[in-house]
């Protein structure tokens, strides 16, 4: 018995020892946007760098400092997103990545899979750039408060205006103020969300 | 070829040692109710109240009245902890309880318990090398403080407390003084005696027994209540049948424990400065965590900004090395180990921490092999990571 896998799958081992498209100073890569995300704070912090042209990913690289999912799930998205329209990778999910990878513990898919964050961040500057700032915003969106209609990714926008508690992200979104039925879901988020951005 | 395999991590759990085995194979045949008023059950009991009187002697106690077998280091500490919930209910004047910062999840969380049930309580700071801060003890310490509990070393860092110093003062507000000895005992030299404890927790799978047995010493007069309530086992302070596999198996690891002291401290002592010196040769950037002295001979926490703990212990893993870290990442938690962040640390070097635990049977050919297959894990997560290594380090 490999006594590995009971923590993680052979692909993340594989991944862990053997990371595709790290960035490395001396390759020189030139990169068309760069999205960091995370917190050294919390252990995990997240750089994607992307090549593209007309909306397709050409090309990839990143670094992370985090744990073994966290640099096996990014090795992971780096493989999969090349040749990839934009718009379909900014819908790239943490449960995509993770299934890719044979599965991860519950725990590690909101700790550490940053990459689909870093990935979409690296993208939004590069819609920016393009001065199409916002075109994707909203596409994948997961409604969480149904009597505001207020989504995941309302959610995100607020945590990253510095919305950083309950009562600040009630101010900015008046979420949870109708029925209050959403409320846990919401907080799982704020908390992630304020892993990640904060 | 086999793979090589170097445990340390002795600090988690040790090995049971081949003597104590043996003895714990002979003793599985003692199957009598050390209870028992026949002549099985007094013989059972014989070995038994043998095994006391040894590891009373490892801890300096002057006979075994004092001492009362648990089920391990976690129950004896909650014992204490619930006895002072007993006499604080009782007597809501004298009911502080002051503890440190860096201790043991299982006295944090039995503190925590009477602060929820109302009692004050205080968790002492410690200085950036892990040791109490005895400026606030004073300031804390009143006439109600009813239990002053500070562990003899830290588990993560090794850093050795003033235990007798601090009991001393304890002991001028007329404070109950506790220790939770788990790491000290077996490791360095303690007497209960000496330090004038009233109370000291420890566990016989640190010092090369089995696993499900511990002690309490309870300094004979002072208070002591049942955890567990029953029948009249040890003197009714702990109830259930006795374990005699695990207590005749504790006698004999805290009799060879004792007799191996003198030369386990200049044997680690000398792996440890190895081990530390080999490591920090050859990688740059590397913080020691702990006492630089005052700290246990088998404990080295190092630190290694730019790369994070559980990627270091899983890549030493793959290598055969087996340690831990006080990375969030290997606890399930966001927030790394409350010990390296009570000492000062940033989250930095807190989640890039590892804890290398020697013990009796490392040798010189194990700390070397880390010495050649450490500095390559960290320059390749480093390569990778985000975080310059220099963060943090001034």
């Amino acid at each position: 018995m490999n006594a590995f896998q009971w923590l993680y799958s052979d692909v993340v081992k594989e991944h862990f020892v053997n990371p595709r498209n790290v960035f490395d100073p001396e390759e020189k890569f030139e990169s068309d946007a760069e999205g960091v995300v995370g917190n050294i704070k919390c252990g995990d912090q997240m750089m994607f760098l992307l090549k593209i042209e007309n909306d397709i990913i050409q090309d990839v690289r990143w670094k992370t400092y985090g744990c073994a999912s966290a640099i096996a799930s990014t090795s992971m998205l780096s493989e999969s997103v090349k040749g990839m329209d934009i718009r379909k990778a900014y819908g790239i999910k943490p449960t995509d990545i993770a299934d890719k990878l044979g599965g991860l513990p519950e725990n590690k898919i909101h700790c550490s899979v940053l990459g689909d964050k870093a990935l979409r961040a690296a993208i939004d500057q590069y819609l920016e750039k393009q001065g199409r700032k916002g075109e994707f915003k909203g596409e994948d969106a997961v409604v969480i408060c149904t009597c505001l209609n207020i989504t995941d990714k309302d959610i995100e926008e607020a945590v990253k205006a510095g919305a950083h508690n309950w009562q600040k992200l009630q101010e900015a979104t008046k979420i949870g103020t109708v029925c209050g039925g959403c409320k846990t879901k919401a907080e799982e988020l704020l908390h992630e969300f304020v892993h990640i951005y904060s | 070829m086999s793979k090589t395999f170097v445990y340390m991590d002795y600090n988690a759990t040790t090995p049971l040692r081949s003597e104590v085995k043996d003895r714990m194979v002979e003793a599985l045949d003692v199957y009598a109710n050390a209870s028992s008023m026949h002549e099985s059950g007094r013989r059972a009991r014989a070995e038994i109240e043998e095994a006391r009187a040894s590891v009373a002697r490892l801890i300096g106690a002057k006979d075994g009245s004092g001492l009362f077998f648990t089920s391990g280091g976690s129950e004896s500490n909650n014992t204490v902890f619930m006895t002072m919930y007993q006499l604080g209910r009782k007597n809501p004047a004298r009911r502080k309880i002051i503890t440190t910062a860096i201790e043991h999840p299982c006295v944090m969380n039995a503190a925590a318990y009477l602060a929820e049930e109302g009692f004050p309580v205080v968790y002492l700071p410690v200085d950036s090398y892990g040791r109490v801060d005895m400026d606030t003890l004073e300031k804390e310490l009143s006439p109600d403080t009813l239990l002053v509990s500070v562990m003899a070393a830290n588990n993560e860092i090794g850093t050795i407390e003033d235990i007798k110093t601090i009991t001393r003062m304890a002991k001028k507000v007329k404070a109950f003084m506790h220790s939770d000895a788990t790491q000290a005992v077996g490791k360095i030299p303690l007497s209960v005696e000496d330090l004038g404890l009233d109370y000291l927790t420890l566990s016989c799978h640190k010092i090369y027994g089995p696993k499900g047995i511990g002690a309490l010493y309870v300094r004979p007069g002072s208070p002591i209540q049942p955890l567990i309530r029953g029948g009249h086992q040890e003197n009714g302070v702990r109830a259930g049948t006795y374990n005699n596999l695990g207590i005749i198996g504790f006698g004999k690891a805290a009799e060879l424990a004792l007799a191996d002291l003198p030369d386990f401290g200049k044997k680690l002592t000398s792996l440890r400065s190895r081990l530390k010196e080999g490591l920090m040769a050859k990688i740059p950037h590397v913080r020691v965590n702990g006492h630089p002295e005052a700290v246990l001979p088998n404990t080295l926490n190092l630190s290694f900004p730019g790369a994070e703990g559980e990627a270091i212990l899983l890549s030493l893993d793959l290598e055969g090395i087996q340690v831990s870290t006080g990375s969030a990442c290997a606890s399930g938690s966001l927030e790394p180990s409350h010990v390296l962040l009570a000492t000062g640390l940033g989250p930095e070097l807190a989640h890039g921490s590892i804890r290398f635990s020697l013990g009796r049977n490392s040798t010189e050919a194990d700390v070397d092999y880390v010495i050649e297959k450490m500095p390559p894990i960290i320059q390749r997560l480093r390569r990778m990571s985000t975080v310059n290594p220099l963060l943090g380090q001034e």
